[in-house]
């Protein structure tokens, strides 16, 4: 039906019709890319959100534990861990761009271990707060602002070293290789970005 | 030689062979469960949303007779508040936008000439986990009766001290699940209109039904998660025990009301953006015009996202905030006609000097234009502190968003499903029911509506379960459920139509709007690929540049 105009017009004709300029093609970023950093956009909203609430009810106790007792010195150690891992990340996903498999390895490897290090400090944090503190989620408003902050921040920690080991395991099988780079590198840009959290968390919580 | 090689491959793809008979019930099940193919996620979405959209109905109508007469004792308290938290919470999550994200996902491959969403599987978990989202808020009453803290849930109702049933713990974690498949839906949207459009269609030339679901799901991207974490505070609150919204221990009601309406605010634009795409497909294809001024209707649009996301509080005056904030909020909240205002003014010159044909697609778009004005001129008024101040929790509030929920965003979905249902099963719809569903939903929405603003002037609170004769109520209170019943046969008419013109209707054929943009190109039903070839496009307009090769549309972009 579309072509229907076209066909009418005599063939001399045609030669003369306009022709379209040619069509420059467009280098953008990938759909799984475009869709990580959308996802990554609305985890900033979450995470937002989180700690508005944390500030608000900042110092409104009249009773319980305040954020005094919390210990910094732990707090610096497990920071500095997932610093580190943001940089064991970055230099896997570089050897895996080269295509050194075994260099890929120890840096994933690693990036893991300190990933587990963290939660392993944060649930060492816990414990302490709960047994000798007497802080829990219902106790007081520092209780519950501050479980539910560290505690969404500890879940997506977790999450990122599920999807580590998912992709370690792949590996160990040759299913992860040169060619699944941009994947990879997928995982580590939410691993980033789950680090970059934790400074505006460790910032507002333990520092403030 | 070179016309041959440089013309556009806007080839027409197979002829579209249906699947093997599936006559069995058990067959088309396996075929919904398993399917990620945006078509049929789209069709899944519509179809949830109108069943809700009747069990949504069926509440409201139940509300309506409650309020028939003075004093009546049809439903008590305690039910009529279950029945209007769930009206709303319905309406709002389980139908305006699951048939909008259903709409889009239908037609935005299409129109860009894609062969499915960016991510199909997480599109089928998005389906879903908003129709499990929908069954688990009525779960609850499994357990007991509805919620009834209405469908904002202001604290400190939702606590465990006011609710004690497990209904408010359905309610939230319904809303949280179905939040988490909106928010994916959100994703694939702007993945797949970021990266997946056909060589030459440029972001400056995506159909406007595409840029408007860009700016929906970034409307999504940052409305929804501040819903999900104030859901999970409630489920905290009423489960662990903590203390966000325990006014008694120093949690603040204060802080759910921002909570909530930064999410709800950009929500209302979430429920209207892809009307305003629809209608501007609608419009310019039965004008026969190009759209008027594209490019200020695509800043309207952008400008209308952004704007949204900072004028929450205007559903907040009566807290009693402080001045200042009052005044920014209501400054910002008046700024939003101004783009508001430019589209309706480009619909109109689109229309202007055009060659109007009153198809039914066009007649809801008209019915669109018109009656959104007066919403829009409502909601301008109850931005206004003090007017607001006024009649906040009247009536009138309720006039207005139902006047922008209905007319705006359910005439322009109307008007959407008519333009492309032929596209989406190949046979017309009948145009003699269309209109009689047209003018019957026209005159019982009006007599609906329109009286409750006036009870809201004479001081009808919202949420009242009954009340005295001798107020001036009755009156309006009965031409509301009137115009109510009126309404229902308007809505049978839709589905009869939808039903029977699956059989009945006209053959429609590939274009049978002669519509210019790419979903068209491709056969009516599309096959299961959309297109054989992934067509080039170079204008707005790739169908008019193929059916007018001597004087095409980019030579003017
Ligand atoms: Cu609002």
């Amino acid at each position: 039906m579309n072509n229907a105009r076209l066909e009418t017009i005599p063939a001399n004709l045609i030669r003369s019709l306009p022709l379209p300029p040619p069509v420059a093609l467009e280098r953008g970023l990938s759909p799984a890319q475009w869709g990580m950093i959308s996802f990554l956009v609305s985890e900033v909203a979450l995470f937002s959100t989180l700690i508005v609430v944390y500030l608000t009810f900042r110092g409104s106790d009249l009773s319980g534990p305040t954020p005094a007792i919390l210990s910094r010195t732990l707090v610096f150690c497990t920071t500095f861990c997932l610093i580190a891992s943001s940089v064991t990340i970055h230099f896997a996903v570089k050897s895996l761009s080269c295509g050194e498999r075994s260099a890929f390895l120890r840096w994933w490897t690693a990036s893991i271990l300190l990933g587990l290090v963290f939660l392993a400090g944060t649930a060492y944090e816990w414990r302490e707060l709960i047994v000798i503190h007497d802080l829990t989620i219902g106790r007081n408003l520092f209780g519950s602002t501050y479980y539910t902050l560290v505690g969404f921040h500890a879940l997506h920690v977790t999450a990122g070293v599920v999807l580590m080991l998912t992709v370690l395991g792949l590996t160990l099988n040759r299913l992860v290789s040169f060619s699944n780079r941009a994947g990879v590198a997928l995982v580590s840009w939410y691993w980033h970005f789950v680090d970059c959290v934790w400074l505006v968390v460790f910032a507002v919580v333990y520092l403030a | 030689m070179a016309v041959v090689e440089q013309e556009p491959v806007l080839l027409r793809a197979y002829q579209f062979t249906p699947e093997p008979d599936s006559a069995s019930w058990s067959a088309v099940l396996h075929i919904c469960v398993m399917t990620v193919d945006h078509k049929k996620i789209g069709i899944m979405y519509v179809i949830m949303a109108l069943v809700f959209l009747v069990i949504g109905g069926i509440e409201a109508l139940l509300i309506r007779f409650q309020l028939l007469f003075p004093r009546n004792n049809l439903i008590g308290p305690e039910t009529f508040n279950g029945l209007f938290t769930m009206h709303g919470t319905t309406m709002v999550f389980f139908v305006g936008m699951p048939i909008l994200i259903g709409i889009g996902n239908y037609l935005v491959p299409l129109m860009i000439g894609a062969r499915d969403m960016a991510f199909p599987r997480l599109n089928a978990f998005g389906f879903w986990a908003t129709l499990f989202g929908g069954l688990l808020l009525y779960f609850c009453f499994v357990t007991g009766g509805a919620p009834t803290m209405g469908w904002f849930a202001y604290a400190p109702l939702t606590e465990h001290t006011f609710a004690r049933s497990a209904a408010t713990d359905f309610w939230a974690l319904g809303l949280a699940v179905s939040g988490f498949g909106t928010l994916t839906a959100g994703i694939n949207f702007i993945a797949t209109i970021l990266a997946m459009r056909a060589p030459g269609m440029t972001l400056r030339k995506i159909p406007f039904f595409v840029w408007t679901m860009l700016w929906t799901a970034v409307l999504i991207l940052f409305a929804i998660p501040p819903l999900t974490v104030a859901l999970t505070m409630i489920l905290l609150d009423r489960n662990l025990g903590t203390h966000f919204f325990d006014v008694q221990n120093g949690g603040s009601a204060f802080l759910w009301q921002h909570l909530f309406w930064f999410f709800g605010h950009p929500e209302v634009y979430i429920l209207i953006l892809p009307v305003f795409g629809m209608v501007s497909e609608v419009i310019p294809v039965f004008s026969r015009k190009v759209l008027f001024g594209y490019e200020f209707m695509a800043a309207a649009t952008a400008a209308i996202a952004f704007i949204s996301l900072g004028v929450w509080a205007h559903h907040m005056y009566a807290v009693g905030m402080s001045r200042v904030v009052d005044l920014y909020f209501a400054a910002a909240s008046l700024v939003v006609s101004i783009p508001t205002g430019i589209k309706l003014f480009n619909w109109l010159a689109t229309m202007y000097g055009g060659r109007i044909i009153l198809a039914s697609p066009m007649l809801f778009a008209v019915g669109f234009l018109s009656m959104f004005l007066i919403g829009g001129l409502t909601g301008i008024m109850l931005a206004v502190v003090p007017f607001d101040l006024q009649l906040t929790d009247s009536y009138f509030v309720v006039g207005h968003f139902h006047w922008v929920l209905i007319g705006g965003t359910l005439f322009g979905t109307f008007a959407g499903i008519h333009y492309w249902y032929p596209k989406v099963t190949g046979r017309m719809l009948s145009e003699r029911l269309a209109s009689w569903q047209f003018w019957l939903l026209y005159v019982g929405f009006i007599l609906t509506f329109g009286p409750m603003h006036v009870a809201g002037f004479l001081g009808m609170p919202r949420r009242i379960y009954t009340y005295d004769a001798g107020l001036g109520w009755d009156f309006w209170n009965q031409v509301t459920t009137i115009g109510a019943i009126i309404q229902v046969p308007s809505y049978a008419i839709l589905v009869f139509n939808l039903i029977t013109s699956l059989w009945k209707g006209q053959p429609a054929g590939d274009n049978p709007w002669h519509a210019w943009t790419l979903e068209w190109a491709t056969t009516s039903p599309p096959p299961a690929y959309n297109f054989e070839t992934i067509p080039t496009v170079h204008s707005r307009r790739p169908l008019w540049d193929l059916s007018h090769p001597d004087d095409p549309d980019w030579k003017y972009e």
